[in-house]
């Protein structure tokens, strides 16, 4: 075990090592400008799949722990299995395959919209984009709602906290890190004795 | 060139303080995904400065869904549209920088020590909040729209879609160009 822990697991089918932080950089540069909406199910297709650099339990061992962080799930998870790989300089490597691309590229489309700001068509557009995006958030709101029935709160307590969070933030336009500390200490008090 | 550098606000040094500092502090608060600050962004950047309209705000997340890569370029977005490239570095490495510290620090914690009591109490304790914030960003993010039976048609077909397809997420954002364009939403 040790450092190499997830990266390669005994029971599974062997897993590879990336050759080098460049390799890294290449293939977390490659899954980003393939994920539209999200690059969580692109990183598992490329990093399990076809790199064969994760096996499917690695991978979700990862990505759970990249969830529980604070941050984009996605680039903790290039900064630890980066830093599993090459340390500091690997973690760097993913990092920035990541990002650099799909930043450049949106930077273009953002200078792109602002050239075209005169024409109505484009806000138009972008406003009818802005629904859609709602809809994609939502969606995933959805997908994780199916996920809380399993919560240890239980299904009435979970509910008071989603209808309480909404509310705070949405209505009431509390900021966020009231919501946290107030709501989320609560919640996490009540999830402390459920636990034990 | 001076607009695409520091954008055309002409913010002060004590706003980029600001500015960074927010984003920063957001950082640390964004469990379950960048996405979940974005309520507060709205109400820190909209809201209280006036940086952006509330047009403008669901407009560069809106962008920064129709392009490849991570979710959390919507920050990008934000960042340029409201001071240029210093702003894209502002709140870049706002959101970025101490939340990669942290994960750092704690992700070999994190990994031994998976099943201790204190991380699961964080993990089943913010799973509520994660998706109340997640429903407050959908919220916000239609404050530009008009409320019409089109725009629920929208949202809806989109949530549909994207939980009984497995099709890319851009066949419901060119729909919703095109919903934009004839002036439905």
């Amino acid at each position: 075990m040790g450092r190499a822990a997830g990266v390669a697991d005994a029971d599974e089918p062997p897993t590879l090592r990336p050759a080098s932080p460049r390799a890294l950089f290449m293939a977390f540069n490659r899954l980003a400008l393939q994920g539209f909406g999200g690059v969580i199910p692109v990183a598992q297709r490329e990093l399990v799949e076809r790199e064969r650099w994760l096996s499917r339990d690695g991978f979700l061992e990862l990505l759970s722990i990249s969830q529980v962080l604070p941050g984009p799930n996605i680039v903790n998870l290039a900064l630890i299995f980066g830093d599993r790989c090459f340390g500091w300089r690997g973690a760097l490597a993913a990092i920035g395959g990541i990002l650099s691309a799909p930043l450049l590229l949106v930077l273009v489309l953002a200078v792109a919209v602002r050239q075209l700001q005169g024409v109505p068509a484009v806000g138009d557009a972008l406003r009818g984009m802005g629904v859609v995006a709602a809809g994609l958030v939502l969606s995933t709101a959805w997908r994780l709602a199916g996920g809380l029935r399993k919560n240890r709160l239980g299904v009435p307590l979970c509910a008071g906290f989603v209808v309480l969070t909404l509310l705070a933030v949405a209505v009431l336009r509390w900021p966020l890190a009231a919501v946290v500390l107030g709501l989320g200490s609560a919640s996490m008090a009540l999830a402390w004795r459920k636990l034990a | 060139m001076r607009e695409l550098l520091v954008g055309s606000l002409a913010l002060s040094a004590a706003d980029w303080g600001l500015l960074f500092t927010h984003f920063a502090m957001l950082s640390l608060l964004a469990v379950g995904g960048a996405i979940t600050t974005a309520p507060d962004m709205q109400r820190f950047v909209v809201r209280e400065h006036g940086w952006l309209s509330d047009a403008q705000f669901t407009g560069s997340v809106a962008l920064a869904q129709a392009a490849p890569g991570p979710n959390v370029l919507f920050v990008a977005v934000i960042g340029f549209n409201i001071g240029g490239l210093a702003g894209v570095l502002a709140t870049m490495l706002g959101t970025l920088v101490p939340s990669t510290l942290l994960a750092y620090g704690i992700s070999r914690w994190g990994e031994r020590n998976r099943q201790s009591r204190l991380l699961r109490t964080f993990t089943t304790g913010m799973a509520p909040l994660t998706l109340g914030l997640l429903a407050a960003t959908g919220w916000i993010l239609l404050a530009p729209t008009h409320p019409s039976w089109a725009t629920g048609v929208l949202v809806a077909g989109t949530i549909v879609f994207m939980l009984r397809t497995a099709w890319s997420p851009l066949w419901p954002i060119a729909a919703g160009a095109v919903a934009g364009v004839m002036g439905w939403v």
